[in-house]
């Protein structure tokens, strides 16, 4: 049998890389990914804490994480076309209307 | 080593490498690929967990659905290899350290904090079970998800289409 808490130190660390590829990554698809690869972490953690406890509530909450993110990912790529669109580029860097 | 452990370790190293090849590479489509893998692994790694539906849903709705929307849109917009901007004096020299830091210090608490958690049998039929949760206690924001996925199309629409 695997101990539940090998599931959650690779959770966390998928987490950290999802963050890492977050802050580091310059173009605007691949931030998205890293996005999806923390939510991925999110959803092993749920799974082991449902295996941990012996119950299920932990399966439904990774049901609606999934849908969540389907529904992100359609938006959110829309947004990138938009912004491919208007800029004609990827990079985040050229995308700061915002920043002072 | 039990199977399971064996098994365990292989599918972990795998997710691990394929997240940090999405890092590594520099071109949107190889970091695609590298997510995919990832995602295969940790559907494996759901089956170990007795998670079967949500093993499947993985494989279908992630690997499946949304990743083929991610290449989809590499493809439509001809997306190239990342071009590399000149970034800070304390990105460069503070943003390693500080990454290595922060997956350190979040696995260490993990590990800590964890320590005394024993899997517990699973029910039995856990399927079953599962789907008179979904359409039971939490058939209110079941509902909702719908309400949710709607909004999502209709906003992608707006949002993609060519403005007059």
């Amino acid at each position: 049998m695997v101990p539940i808490s090998y599931y959650l130190v690779l959770s966390a660390v998928l987490f950290g890389l999802g963050v890492v590829g977050f802050v580091f990554k310059r173009n605007i698809i691949t931030i998205f990914m890293a996005i999806e690869l923390m939510l991925n972490a999110v959803n092993l953690a749920f799974v082991a804490f449902s295996r941990a406890l012996g119950q299920l509530q932990g399966q439904v909450f990774v049901f609606f994480v999934i849908v969540v993110a389907a529904a992100e990912a359609a938006v959110g790529l829309g947004i990138v076309i938009l912004i491919a669109r208007n800029r004609h580029s990827l990079n985040v860097e050229r995308v700061n209307l915002l920043k002072l | 080593m039990t199977p399971q452990m064996a098994i365990f370790l292989v599918l972990a190293a795998v997710a691990i490498a394929g997240a940090i090849n999405l890092i590594l590479q520099r071109h949107p489509v190889h970091s695609a690929l590298s997510l995919v893998v990832v995602m295969a692994a940790l559907a494996g790694l759901y089956l170990l967990l007795d998670a079967e539906f949500v093993a499947a849903i993985q494989i279908i709705v992630y690997a499946g659905a949304i990743m083929v929307l991610f290449v989809f849109v590499i493809m439509l917009l001809n997306a190239g290899v990342e071009e590399r901007t000149n970034v800070s004096l304390v990105a460069r020299y503070a943003g390693i350290p500080l990454a290595v830091v922060l997956l350190l210090g979040l696995t260490y608490r993990v590990a800590r904090a964890s320590a005394p958690l024993v899997a517990q049998p699973t029910p039995e039929g856990a399927t079953r079970q599962l789907s008179l949760l979904l359409f039971g206690n939490f058939a209110f924001p079941f509902e909702l998800t719908s309400i949710l996925i709607l909004i999502g199309m209709v906003g992608a629409l707006i949002l993609a289409k060519r403005g007059e």
